[in-house]
């Protein structure tokens, strides 16, 4: 038994998957959800090995409810149309279904779904989100989960990021918060006339910093107005000394 | 401002090369003619030499003004001063340097006018001929960028019209429906069509009734109530249906509304439009709920509401007709629409 979640926020655009599913009797439809926030809650309670994930969804849209997830499904993409997503569908080869799509299409997908199930793989979607988070919408802004919650971080309330294991620890004004993400990631994501990676596990936001002081040998700490110091490393140095135009 | 006749190297070495030529068959002539070789060299020099400046005078002069009208009796009067003068100043000069000459200066005084004057005539012809060409060819440039530039602004229209996200995501409600509820599925074909038919013969053709424009929007909305189920609601309270206001002012103001109210919030919402008039002002108001998670209402006017109060602008020279307010979580757009020129458009 495959279990299936849809995630859309018009009803009729779910029942239209049901419908399509009705031919594949070993899916299941085990959850439907109107947002990314009700997806989150039942991917982790269902463990689904299907997704069937619209983009456009109310305050956070389907690749950064994604990037929630720590053990991602096989997602079958819905769009109407986002010209976005779709370049980042094609540059990353990832399937995805054109609303209104035609059942002989949807059948392509299920069948893709199953041929790469059978072999116990997914299809990859580490670097479509990459790609995704550097999109203009959705980079203005950092989607975490904190407790139970779910948080919108503006990029412009962001002081600094710091490695913490498998995680980034996101600092703002309203306390730090985990990502499971890679700093490489955040690095590509943000424009470098914001951020700067100042060591190898810290990026700091350039208007964040007030001075940048001597320390110990060969090593400099960043002030910023938070009155946080952050760890300057001598290459993180060299490329502050050109942005700060020191 | 055309470019000059002798902005290119290859057009200066032309005219330099036509006057080198043109001063030697002069000097050949004089020579020919058993005048010694210096009065020949010295008149065919100078001469040439300023009539190549009075030719320069008039390319210049011709560059920046060129007469619409009695164009011919311009050139005349133009040719005759520049050559009297170049005559004039080749006299003086040839009288200074070869003061034994007198006699051959004064008699051959008619034919240097003549040949002054049909110089002169040829530079105005051609730098005449010239301008135009250029100014031809800029005027169609111009063309060709302004062309483009309304080429690329209603592609946009028309696209931003047919909202393709909309459009899209209600063809797909129809293919859900066809299958669970044929009768609603052709119900909203109809309303879709209706709705197109509608944005498709809005062109501008002057200022139409709120409530035909409000029609249009009966449809617009139905349409999302039907893809959206239960989670839009509407309220709408409109009076003074019959004052007027320009198409495509209020369509945009209730997709803005809808686009922050339902497409980006969770749970049931209600949009809200009202009307009434205010003295000579026809108001009204439309309300949204916000998410102040996901959108910020402070930036600018928040909501992409600037072409908008441009096209009122353009319409009424007025900057105040459209206004924002909103609270923690309901943002409200005020617009105003003149009814003084109703006279005129009906």
């Amino acid at each position: 038994m495959i279990k299936a979640i849809i995630i859309d926020d018009e009803p009729l655009a779910r029942l239209l998957v049901k419908e399509y599913l009705a031919s594949y009797p070993d899916i299941r439809v085990v959850q439907e959800c109107n947002d990314g926030f009700e997806g989150v809650k039942a991917i982790m309670q269902e463990q689904p090995d299907l997704l069937f994930l619209d983009i456009q969804m109310p305050k956070i849209n389907g690749f950064e409810m994604l990037e929630l997830i720590e053990n991602r499904p096989h997602v079958i993409f819905t769009t109407a149309f986002d010209e976005h997503a779709i370049r980042a569908f094609d540059n990353h080869a990832v399937d995805y279904l054109l609303k209104p799509f035609s059942k002989s299409r949807f059948d392509k997908a299920i069948q893709q779904f199953n041929n790469l199930h059978k072999q116990n793989r997914i299809m990859p979607t580490t670097e479509l989100l990459e790609t995704a988070a550097a999109l203009p919408q959705q980079k203005a802004r950092v989607v975490v989960k904190t407790g139970g919650k779910i948080k919108i971080i503006p990029t412009s309330a962001i002081h600094y990021l710091e490695a913490a294991d498998d995680y980034v620890k996101i600092i703002t004004n309203e306390g730090s918060f985990l990502k499971n993400n890679t700093m490489a990631h955040f690095e590509k994501v943000f424009s470098e006339s914001e951020f700067v990676r100042v060591h190898r596990s810290y990026m700091v936001a350039i208007e964040q910093i007030t001075r940048l002081e001597l320390y110990e040998k060969e090593g400099y700490l960043a002030m910023l107005r938070s009155g946080a110091r952050v760890p300057v490393s001598k290459a993180g140095y060299t490329k502050l000394k050109k942005i700060l135009a020191l | 401002m055309s470019r000059s006749l002798l902005s290119s190297s290859r057009n200066k070495w032309i005219f330099l090369i036509c006057w080198v030529v043109w001063a030697l068959a002069h000097f050949g002539i004089l020579y020919g003619w058993e005048m010694n070789w210096q009065t020949s060299a010295t008149d065919a020099m100078l001469s040439n030499f300023l009539l190549a400046g009075a030719c320069l005078l008039i390319f210049n002069n011709l560059r920046f003004y060129r007469p619409k009208r009695y164009a011919p009796l311009f050139l005349l009067a133009l040719c005759l001063a520049v050559t009297a003068f170049w005559l004039f100043l080749t006299d003086l000069a040839l009288k200074f340097l070869l003061p034994t000459q007198d006699s051959f200066i004064s008699a051959s005084r008619p034919v240097r006018f003549n040949i002054g004057f049909l110089l002169t005539g040829c530079s105005a012809m051609i730098s005449l001929l010239w301008y135009h060409s250029e100014e031809q060819h800029d005027n169609m440039q111009l063309k060709l960028e302004t062309e483009s530039i309304a080429k690329d602004a209603e592609l946009y229209s028309l696209r931003q019209q047919l909202q393709p996200h909309f459009l899209f995501n209600s063809l797909n409600s129809i293919s859900a429906l066809v299958g669970s509820d044929p009768e609603l599925s052709r119900k909203m074909i109809q309303q879709l069509s209706a709705f197109l038919r509608g944005t498709l013969n809005k062109d501008d053709k002057g200022n139409i009734r709120l409530s035909e424009e409000l029609e249009h929007l009966e449809l617009y909305l139905e349409i999302e109530k039907v893809r959206f189920g239960h989670r839009l609601q509407t309220l709408i309270d409109v009076q003074d249906q019959d004052l007027l206001i320009p198409p495509m002012v209020l369509q945009p103001i209730v997709e803005n509304a809808i686009k922050f109210g339902l497409y980006d919030t969770i749970g049931v919402v209600s949009i809200e439009i009202s009307s009434r008039r205010e003295g000579n002002d026809l108001v009204i108001t439309v309300q949204n709920p916000y998410d102040p998670e996901t959108a910020d209402p402070r930036k600018g006017t928040g909501f992409g509401l600037n072409s908008i109060r441009r096209r009122l602008f353009l319409l009424f020279s007025r900057n105040d007709l459209v206004t924002t307010s909103y609270d923690q979580s309901t943002f409200k757009t005020i617009v105003k629409i003149p009814q003084y020129d109703q006279g005129n458009n009906n």
